[in-house]
């Protein structure tokens, strides 16, 4: 063993090893966006039985409330987030080809950075516009 | 490889299916359903930006049955979601792993998902009736 690594407390010897070698960083982003989620859900689904029925201009007066287009990008960032990160696990869970599941996992991750810009810039769109 | 010779633990389908395990595959399930269910979502808010003909569009799309049936589903599905999530914050912090309570509560995240889904589809509908 050389000096450096001498120098190194244990647990900096350790850090970014082990199989996942990112530690919990993974597990502690998904429960962190499942507690945003909590109330911005039950808004959401609120919201939705409120706007049951409702016409366009009913929905681009929601959206230009001060409260709502807030909620819904921090929705839409929310969602998309935790989705990328539980649908990372699954593909890492069932698929065994290596090849296979790096082109899944990078299709998930693009993808749902795609979908969650245009839900975001779709209500700045709304919240902004004439 | 050498690691293709490793023995594996038993598959799933040799284990006597419980209210534990099928809760949480269907966890999993929902939360894969919720993805088209936020993708729909996304479909709807860039249909409310692009203008009335395009919303149009999209709001005859969920008022058909087929959508109808989609909107139930994507409903329970997130109802389901956001209650088992709950459970398993509970689990996260060390609390409710005895045996009669993950029971309990597992009925308890099946009962009150179909209560929310019933309560706000009622409310929904009348919403839609009345207006």
């Amino acid at each position: 063993m050389s000096n450096h690594s001498e120098m190194k407390s244990r647990l900096a010897r350790v850090r970014g090893l082990g199989s996942a070698k990112e530690g919990v960083a993974h597990w502690w982003a998904q429960r962190l966006s499942a507690v945003a989620l909590l109330p911005l859900i039950i808004w959401f689904s609120a919201s939705l039985v409120y706007l049951s029925g409702a016409n366009h201009a009913t929905v681009l007066a929601w959206l230009k409330t001060p409260l709502a287009p807030i909620l819904m990008v921090a929705l839409v960032s929310a969602g998309f987030y935790h989705l990328q990160l539980g649908l990372q696990v699954v593909i890492e869970d069932y698929v065994h080809n290596g090849a296979i599941k790096l082109s899944l996992v990078i299709i998930t991750r693009l993808g749902c950075a795609l979908a969650a810009l245009i839900g975001v810039f779709s209500v700045l769109r709304i919240a902004f516009g004439g | 490889m050498a690691q293709d010779n490793r023995p594996l633990s038993p598959h799933l389908q040799v284990y006597r299916p419980q209210i534990t395990s099928v809760l949480s595959i269907v966890h999993r399930l929902t939360g894969i359903g919720l993805g088209a269910g936020a993708v729909a979502l996304v479909v709807w808010l860039a249909a409310a930006a692009a203008g009335p003909r395009w919303f149009e569009l999209a709001s005859n799309m969920a008022a058909s049955w087929p959508g109808q049936a989609l909107l139930l589903g994507f409903t329970w599905a997130l109802f389901y979601h956001l209650c088992n999530g709950i459970r398993h914050l509970f689990w996260d912090v060390g609390l409710g792993f005895e045996l009669t309570t993950a029971r309990l509560s597992g009925w308890a995240v099946i009962i009150t998902s179909m209560l929310l889904t019933g309560i706000s589809w009622a409310i929904g509908l009348s919403k839609v009736a009345g207006a």
